[in-house]
């Protein structure tokens, strides 16, 4: 649930400074070759043996950073890299007993022994493509953890190191290690279904990857953590791999409208911070700064996902989240459209923070009061004891009923439970707007 | 102007546990940015990366053997030539090597030779050449 308050960060246009010499490779070229290739792999050593696939294609990536150090970066480098990879599998078969039990298409790679031409088929685009989605599927069970979930994706779908993942998810390496072991040996347990569902079985699963997709996705955008460009990975990861998933004939309209959300919200990524990192409230934020062009794919999206007959969650937030993008000033926001929308969505999925979103929308509309008799009387959010938003939010709507010292101790507490510097210094400047509103 | 050889020892990040594909990827653009400063400053003659593993020891009487070689981090895993005045400006475009970021060294040998007319007329056949 992404907050209507605005905590967040956007992915989008990202720039390294170094680009005028690395402009051979696109960014995150090894990362996301690396996923491709874990994927493919896989297929070929079997979801039991994810360790050594991870290995050979390490030790593929090892030898293309040696080689092109010097060299410059051949001109298909993906080609190089997989031509690299697919002779480390065979050397890893040859060497290793007959008796091993892989994956079935190790045939595949067999019958290259002696020509190269099988293998390449499945180093075709279309089956790279497919790989993938098998891995999503394969990584986004039900039965893991959440935090599992997350950090296995980051790990395996997307490329990430334990020490990425830990820094991203602001975890310890060992914890975050456990996890993965933990989760490898979950999947393995599945090794016979390494597959793209169908039938019955899709729309379940479907249902868990669009979660962890929507995980990873707030992990970047609504977390706590420092480190913008951090979160900014994470955005992009979930957007990437939505997309990917939204492009195969498994996908359905949820899968569009969880799209359109996650780039609704990532439009506003960096408008949501001032030039000193500070917090911007939604009314506060430059609009210009908002990235059109992320918005309007996002409203395409949007526009795709209506169709079929299962209203979700995604829908209805992707809904509230093109509200906004489409108002051209806060002030001329829509917002019954809005509370019409989040009406819907605490009746069909209760969360707290839910709860939290709607009775600020019923502050606009029906003034402060109403909003902190709709917190009060919400029957999930006392849950939300330790969650500085629930404070922050109070907060401002004392200040704007003009309870000034309610609202201050409601800032107060909001500033001691956050860890975000960005948001400390948004509570500061909203305690001197209490001392403001007091000399006034 | 005299010729000078860097030799690269460790700094493999095959020794290191745990990199990300996006650190290689760093890394690798740490070097081609080296190399092409010193393209730029019209210093770099060439170099090579070299396996690492699979090497072997020739001695005396044509014996071949797999090593015995020294651990990882002190073999020599590249070179580099370059010419420049001396060996002060020669360590100076060492200092930017990438490689200490990952626990390598630099050797930097000037190449010998009787007078630096005859390492010029290299230099400029190489240059020729290449």
């Amino acid at each position: 649930m992404t907050s209507e308050r605005e905590t967040q960060a956007s992915p989008g246009q990202s720039t390294s400074p170094e680009s005028d010499v690395t402009d051979q490779l696109v960014d995150h070229f090894f990362r996301h070759e690396s996923a491709k290739l874990v994927a493919l792999l896989t297929r070929v050593f079997g979801l039991h043996n994810l360790d050594l696939v991870e290995d050979v294609v390490q030790s593929a990536l090892l030898r293309a950073l040696e080689s092109w150090k010097f060299k410059g970066v051949p001109a298909d480098p993906t080609a190089w890299v997989y031509r690299v990879a697919r002779n480390r599998a065979l050397d890893v078969i040859r060497r290793r007993s007959t008796a091993e039990k892989y994956g079935p298409d190790v045939a595949w790679l067999e019958a290259a022994r002696d020509s190269d031409c099988p293998l390449d088929e499945l180093f075709l685009d279309r089956e790279i493509q497919d790989s993938q989605l098998r891995m999503i599927f394969a990584c986004c069970r039900d039965e893991l953890a959440p935090e599992s979930q997350i950090a296995l994706a980051l790990k395996i779908l997307c490329g990430f190191s334990v020490a990425e993942i830990s820094r991203a998810l602001l975890g310890s390496e060992a914890s975050v290690k456990k996890r993965i072991y933990r989760a490898k040996q979950q999947l393995a347990a599945h090794r016979d279904d390494f597959q793209v569902p169908d039938g019955d079985d899709l729309a379940g699963r479907l249902e868990s990857v669009h979660g962890v997709l929507y995980l990873l996705f707030n992990e970047g955008y609504n977390s706590q953590h420092p480190d913008e460009l951090i979160r900014r990975d994470l955005c992009e990861e979930a957007i990437r791999l939505c997309h990917q998933l939204s492009e195969h004939p498994c996908a359905s309209p949820a899968t569009r409208a969880l799209l359109a959300l996650m780039m609704l919200h990532a439009a506003r990524f960096d408008a949501r911070l001032d030039s000193e990192g500070g917090i911007l409230r939604l009314e506060d934020q430059d609009r210009e700064r908002w990235h059109r062009p992320l918005i309007v794919r996002g409203l395409e999206f949007l526009d795709a996902s209506a169709a079929g007959d299962t209203l979700t969650r995604y829908h209805l937030e992707a809904g509230i989240a093109a509200q906004h993008c489409l108002a051209p000033s806060f002030e001329a926001t829509d917002w019954p459209t809005i509370r019409g929308l989040y009406d819907h969505l605490v009746r069909l999925h209760p969360t707290p923070v839910g709860e939290l979103n709607r009775a600020i929308v019923i502050a606009q509309i029906d003034g402060p009061a109403a909003g902190i008799a709709a917190i009060e009387s919400a029957p999930g959010l006392r849950q939300l004891g330790a969650y500085h938003l629930l404070d922050a939010t109070l907060g401002e709507l004392h200040l704007r009923a003009g309870n000034r010292e309610r609202a201050r101790t409601y800032f107060e507490s909001a500033s001691a439970k956050t860890r975000s510097l960005s948001e400390r210094r948004h509570l500061v400047r909203r305690l001197h707007a209490c001392d403001a509103s007091a000399e006034s | 102007m005299d010729g000078f050889i860097f030799l690269f020892r460790g700094g493999l990040l095959h020794e290191v546990d745990d990199v990300s594909p996006e650190e290689m990827q760093q890394h690798m653009d740490k070097w081609q940015a080296w190399i092409a400063d010193m393209t730029r400053k019209e210093i770099f003659l060439g170099g090579e990366p070299l396996h690492v593993e699979g090497g072997r020891v020739v001695t005396r009487g044509g014996v071949v053997s797999d090593g015995p070689f020294p651990e990882a981090k002190e073999m020599v895993a590249g070179y580099v030539a370059i010419r420049v005045d001396t060996m002060e400006e020669a360590c100076e475009v060492a200092k930017g090597c990438p490689i200490y970021d990952y626990d390598g060294r630099v050797e930097v040998h000037k190449i010998l030779a009787e007078h630096s007319d005859a390492v010029d007329e290299a230099v400029a056949q190489e240059l020729a050449a290449s």
